[in-house]
Formats: C-alpha cells, sequence, structure tokens
C-alpha cells in the first residue's frame, strides 16, 4: 500500500536534503541512545560506591576478636554460703571473676591505676555473660574452664586496625601499656577472632561491643507484620471498590485525588498523626510495634492503592464481558478473574510499600521508636526500635565500634530488603504461571 | 420517525408472511431507546426475536447494532452513563423488571463477543467456570460430561480433547471463538447473542463458526449482529437492518436481500455505503 502511494512521491526522497535530514534523525537517535547508556552508567556508578563504602566500612563488624581465659568459678565469691539460690547467683560479682583471671595472666600489673587500665581491656559486659552461664549452668562453680569472654570494643578495633598504632598515644584511646598487654594476650593465644553472633543475639548496648541487631530485627518483622497485616487488605479492597464498584462521581474523584496527594505526603507527617491519635487519644502503648505498624500502614496504603488501582485499570475489559456473558456476578467477576489477574500488579505495590515501610525512621521517631531498647521484643505491644531507627541510633554515637556496627546493621538491613523482594518476585512470578 | 412507524406496519404484518407463525416471540423488544450520556443510541426500537432461528442484525457503523445487542443481556448495565426505555421481553417477562436478576438473565441469554476471549486459564475452566458458579454439577463426572457435551457441539471437542489443562489462550483465534461459544453453551442458555463474532478471524475460520451458528440454530435462538452482508445472508433466517439508531427494516433474510423495502437498507445491501 504505501509502495503505491509514494511512488509517484519518490523522487525528493531522493534529494541530497532528504538524505541530510535522515542523517539528523539517525544521530538524534544515536545521541538519546548515548545519554540513555550515561544515565544507567552513572547510576550504577553510584550504586557500587554506596554499596562499596558501606561493605568496605562494615564487613569487619560481622567478625569479632574475643578473650579466651580460663576463668576459676570461685564459689567463695560467687556463692560462699553454698546455698545455689538463685537470687544470690544473680547478684554475685562476675566482673572480679574475670579480673581476677586477667591480673593473674599479668602478675607484674600491681599498681591501682595500672589494675584499671587492665581491666579496661575486658568488655563490661564480660561480667553479665558469666553470670548467664552460671545461672545456666550452676555446677560450674568451684570449676575452672576457658571462656570465651567480650573484649572491650577499643581494642578490637586496635586489632582490626582501625586504631592507628603510630598515632602519638596522648591522642590514642588505647595506651602504649594496653597496646603491649594486648601484643601479649595475641602471643599467648588469649585472643580468638570468630563470627560475631553478639551482632544477631544481643539487643542494644551502650559498649560498642555487644551492641546487636536483635531487638531491632525483631521489632521490624513485627512492625511489619502489623504493617502489612493491615495494609494489604484495606489496600487492596479500597482499590477494588475504587476500581470496580464505586459510581464515578465528584465524591469519588475527591477520594481519588486526595489518596494521590497522600501518597506524596512526608512521612513524618504520618508520624505526628499517629503521635496525636493513637498515642494521645487512644492511649496506646509508647514505642510499640502495633502503633509503628499502623503509622507505616497509613504511610503505605496509598502507594498500595494506587499500584493496585493501575493493576486492575489495566486487566482488560474484554475479561470482565466474558465473565458477565457467563452470568458470574460483579464480585465473582472480581475474585474469580480481575484481582487474580491484576495480582502481579498488586504485588509491585506491596513490594514497594513494604520495602519503603521496612526503610522508614521518621514516622516512628515521632511515636518513640527512638528508645534505647536492650530487650528483644516479646510481643506486638512491648516497647521495640526497628533496624533503620537502630542505624540512626548508632550512626549518631561516636564510639569507633559503632562506625563499622552500623555499616553492619545497613548491610543486614539490605539483605532483609533483597530477601523479602525476592520473596515477593517468586511469588509474583507464580501468580503469573498461574494463568 | 415516519420509517419507525411503517417498521411498526411492517412487523404488524409479519406474522402472516413470515416464519413466526402466530407463535410468541422468544425475545421481543419494545420502542427500545439508549442513551449515553445525552447522546441518544437507540431511538425505539421494535424487534421480535423468534425462537430456535438466527436473526441478523445488520447496518453501518455506529447504527446501533452492538447496543441493542448489548440490551438483550442487560450488558449495558455495566456502562454507568447508559440509560435504557422501553420494554424488552424474554418469554413475555420484561428482563428490565425489578424481579429480574441481570445475573440471572445473563445465564439464559448467553453472549459472544467481537474478540475472542477466553479466560487466561485451561480449556477446561473455561468451559466449566460459567457451570460451576451456577452450581450446574455437582459431581466431577456430570462437569466432565458437560465440558465433552459443549466443546462437540462447538466442534472443537477433537482437535483439543487431548490438552483440556492447556491454556485456552494458547488456541488459534478461530479455536478461541469457537471455545467462547462453547463456554456460552455450557450453561445451557435459551438465547445465544453473538457480536460480530467473526470479525477478527480469516475466513476459514469464519467458514467453522457459521456452521457452527447453523447447527446451534436447531437447539437456541441466535442474535448475530455482523458486518459482513454475505454473513448474514447464509446464516440467519431473519435480518433487521439498523440505520443511525433505528431500525429501518425486517423480515425474512431471503426477502430483505432480494426485496428490501426501504431505500436505505437497498443502498446497504447493495454496497452505495456502509
Amino acid at each position: 500500500m504505501t509502495d503505491i502511494i509514494s511512488t509517484p512521491r519518490a523522487a525528493p526522497y531522493q534529494s541530497d536534503d532528504f538524505a541530510a535530514r535522515l542523517r539528523k534523525r539517525y544521530a538524534a537517535e544515536r545521541r538519546f541512545k548515548m545519554y540513555g547508556i550515561a544515565a544507567i552508567a552513572i547510576a550504577l556508578g553510584m550504586l557500587a560506591v554506596l554499596l562499596a563504602s558501606i561493605v568496605s566500612q562494615g564487613y569487619t563488624a560481622f567478625a569479632q576478636h574475643d578473650l579466651s581465659l580460663e576463668i576459676y568459678f570461685d564459689p567463695a565469691e560467687i556463692d560462699p554460703q553454698g546455698t545455689r539460690d538463685e537470687a544470690t547467683l544473680s547478684g554475685a560479682n562476675y566482673a572480679a571473676l574475670a579480673r581476677q583471671s586477667l591480673q593473674a595472666a599479668f602478675p607484674e600489673v600491681e599498681s591501682r591505676t595500672e589494675r584499671r587500665r587492665l581491666n579496661a581491656i575486658v568488655s563490661n559486659g564480660a561480667g553479665f555473660e558469666l553470670r548467664q552461664m552460671v545461672m545456666d549452668n550452676p555446677d560450674l562453680i568451684g570449676t575452672r574452664q576457658t571462656v570465651r569472654l567480650a573484649l572491650a570494643s577499643d581494642y578490637d578495633q586496635l586489632l582490626k586496625g582501625n586504631i592507628d598504632r603510630d598515632v602519638p598515644e596522648a591522642n590514642r584511646k588505647v595506651s602504649d601499656q594496653q597496646i603491649q598487654w594486648i601484643d601479649k594476650l595475641v602471643s599467648n593465644g588469649n585472643i580468638v577472632n570468630g563470627w560475631n553472633w553478639r551482632l544477631f543475639m544481643n539487643g542494644d548496648s551502650r559498649d560498642p561491643e555487644l551492641a546487636g541487631l536483635k531487638a531491632g530485627i525483631v521489632g521490624s518483622l513485627l512492625t511489619l507484620a502489623v504493617t502489612l497485616g493491615l495494609a494489604i487488605p484495606i489496600g487492596i479492597s479500597a482499590a477494588v471498590y475504587l476500581e470496580e464498584f464505586a459510581p464515578k462521581n465528584k465524591l469519588t474523584d475527591l477520594i481519588e485525588v486526595n489518596i494521590n496527594n497522600l501518597a506524596a505526603v512526608p512521612s513524618i507527617v504520618f508520624g505526628l498523626l499517629g503521635l496525636a491519635v493513637f498515642l494521645n487519644a487512644f492511649n496506646m502503648p509508647r514505642s510499640a510495634p502495633v502503633v509503628g505498624g499502623i503509622v507505616l500502614a497509613l504511610m503505605t496504603l496509598p502507594t498500595i492503592i494506587i499500584a493496585s488501582r493501575a493493576a486492575l485499570k489495566a486487566v482488560p475489559p474484554s475479561i470482565r464481558e466474558a465473565a458477565l456473558g457467563v452470568g458470574a456476578s460483579p464480585l465473582q467477576v472480581v475474585t474469580h478473574h480481575v484481582l487474580p489477574l491484576a495480582m502481579p500488579g498488586i504485588m509491585t505495590g506491596i513490594i514497594i510499600g513494604m520495602a519503603h515501610a521496612l526503610g522508614e525512621t521518621a514516622p516512628l521517631l515521632m511515636i518513640g521508636m527512638i528508645a534505647f531498647i536492650v530487650d528483644t521484643p516479646g510481643g506486638f505491644g512491648d516497647a521495640a526500635t526497628v533496624l533503620p531507627v537502630q542505624i540512626f541510633m548508632w550512626a549518631d554515637s561516636p564510639e569507633r565500634g559503632f562506625v563499622e556496627r552500623t555499616s553492619a546493621a545497613i548491610m543486614v538491613l539490605l539483605a532483609f530488603l533483597i530477601a523479602m523482594n525476592a520473596i515477593a518476585v517468586v511469588l509474583r512470578k507464580r501468580f503469573e504461571r498461574r494463568w | 420517525m415516519t420509517a419507525h412507524t411503517q417498521t411498526m406496519a411492517g412487523i404488524a404484518v409479519r406474522p402472516q408472511a413470515g416464519t413466526l407463525t402466530g407463535t410468541v416471540p422468544k425475545m421481543d423488544a419494545r420502542g427500545v431507546k439508549v442513551y449515553y450520556g445525552a447522546k441518544q443510541a437507540l431511538k425505539g426500537i421494535d424487534l421480535e426475536i423468534p425462537e430456535r432461528q438466527v436473526t441478523a442484525l445488520i447496518g453501518p457503523s455506529g447504527c446501533g447494532k452492538s447496543t441493542f445487542l448489548r440490551c438483550l443481556n442487560r450488558m449495558n448495565d455495566t456502562i454507568d452513563i447508559a440509560r435504557i426505555e422501553g420494554l424488552i421481553t424474554l418469554d413475555g417477562q420484561d428482563i428490565y423488571d425489578r424481579e429480574i436478576d441481570p445475573v440471572q438473565l445473563r445465564a439464559r441469554v448467553g453472549m459472544v463477543f467481537q474478540k475472542p476471549n477466553p479466560f487466561p486459564k485451561s480449556i477446561y475452566d473455561n468451559i466449566s467456570y460459567g457451570p460451576r458458579i451456577h452450581g450446574l454439577a455437582s459431581r466431577r463426572e456430570e462437569m466432565d460430561e458437560i465440558v465433552t457435551k459443549s466443546l462437540q457441539r462447538a466442534g472443537l471437542w477433537n482437535e483439543v480433547k487431548d490438552r483440556l489443562k492447556e491454556p485456552g489462550t494458547g488456541l488459534s483465534g478461530g479455536q478461541q471463538q469457537r471455545l467462547c461459544i462453547a463456554r456460552a453453551i455450557a450453561v445451557s442458555p435459551e438465547v445465544i447473542l453473538m457480536d460480530e463474532p467473526c470479525s477478527a478471524l480469516d475466513p476459514i475460520a469464519t467458514a467453522h463458526i457459521e456452521e457452527l451458528i447453523d447447527e446451534l440454530r436447531e437447539n437456541y435462538t441466535i442474535v448475530i449482529v455482523t458486518h459482513n452482508m454475505q454473513q448474514a445472508a447464509r446464516v440467519s433466517q431473519r435480518t433487521a437492518f439498523f440505520h443511525l439508531g433505528e431500525m429501518v427494516e425486517v423480515g425474512d433474510t431471503e426477502e430483505i436481500f432480494t426485496t428490501p423495502r426501504d431505500e436505505r437498507t437497498q443502498g446497504y445491501i447493495t454496497g452505495r455505503y456502509g
């Protein structure tokens, strides 16, 4: 057809003018492609820089140096009366045991100040770790055991090379004498390097060597459970109603505009709303995953509704007609045909919303999830913190040990995001394949 | 409006002249007007649809024949701005009556659409969906039988019997359309509405569907909208010519194609416009 039409007009298309225009068009196309490639290269480069800086700073936090000391569980110190009474056991001075053991290794240290400096090598948490061991197994009392105890963070950092030995002593957190002690402990095999289980098994702590993410991880999971439990059913129901059943009038137009506006509201505003409504008006518990979850659900709802509506809109009307044509009721049309077909798109919205919620900090600050939480939350009403807030708090801490832990926590958060996205993508693929 | 009255007169004499032989028509439309918002799409249609015959609706694009067809099973209900006036009966009962449930009506008046629109499910599920939601089969064997029978009636059984579990969307266009017909007859409707069922198909697939329509006529009342006048002539017993929202003329297909009474009908079927 086009041939027939263009034949009589062939002449202008062979002119030099036309050839030049054609070259220009192709050049524009090549240029456009190059812009695109450049944009992607810049984006990938920035991502690589970001990841490289986080990983290079954070990977060391996954290993930690421990003191491996022989501890005499002295009955005179722990349980002088031999009652094995729990209150006695838990009240004993376990830190003294660790100190005794360390001083036994350095008999030459005698003055009080020097002893204090030596004792600083053991973490403040060593006493708690020993107590936990004895509480779990009181038979340890009276025996000698080689035990791994936390090394104070500064010495861990020294051994990791993060504290420079060449810096003048006055500008260094670790004295020359302490470096000598540490080196001796290393040569005696009293220092072992291993997987940093404290990072995952402990809650937060003032001491970097003891600080862990468990409270944050559990808090995040609890919060996210509330968020998804609320946002998914409400979001999908709202989208289905607005898209499939609601009459098109001024009111629904207004609702639609406002949902779109809500998606652009800064997240901290949702936090203020949570503070004013859930905490002040409803007296819900502070710092609790249930409140955090509700606030994040409010924040992710617009995203899920908008994505779900787009996905529902993309289902061809012919499918609706086909189902109506065989006598399906409007609800059956939606639940049997439209919703399953829209599911992959809805899942995309949920993934985006979930990633958003998992990484959100600002609204949670307003409802008190910034609190220093050591204990792992046991339920939706317990005080909790979440991973991003934990990262925020660690990033705020000046100790060198928290620097690497901050990066490590970011890596853990990213790993969670990637894992959750992977699950969602797999689910999505599954839904797609069923049809 | 004069044409309108003439048509009314035409219908009035039809019983003696045509094939209705005095029986009550399966479906009957009286003064059907449809508005899309302020725009009037149908300007008062009177049409009788005789039982177990094929009624073809022909006319140029935008003349309202599809709109009329969609009124017959209340498919226009799904369009918010559509407003319908007039009376349409099925077996003498007003289908727009409050007591008539559109869902139930659509089970009795099935529909086949212009573009084949199988569900993105297996062939088996495509057919069994309607019977399942209407509870037509209580046991698996009954359902199997409905599926088999429907596919056989739609002339698709031999082609798909070995791959009932495969998706219906994987079939060719003509097979998909026959699948849609099978799906429509699976719920045992009394009337089947077909909205240009062959417009997206090649001539061989079209011939298949036309044969099928001819066979289905034994059991079902069929209303077909078509742009193809040869098709209307081949498959239908009665033909109604629509023009600009009016029904200009209705009669036996042979009569309409050989001795049309209205000038516009003549112009259209001889290809002067359309």
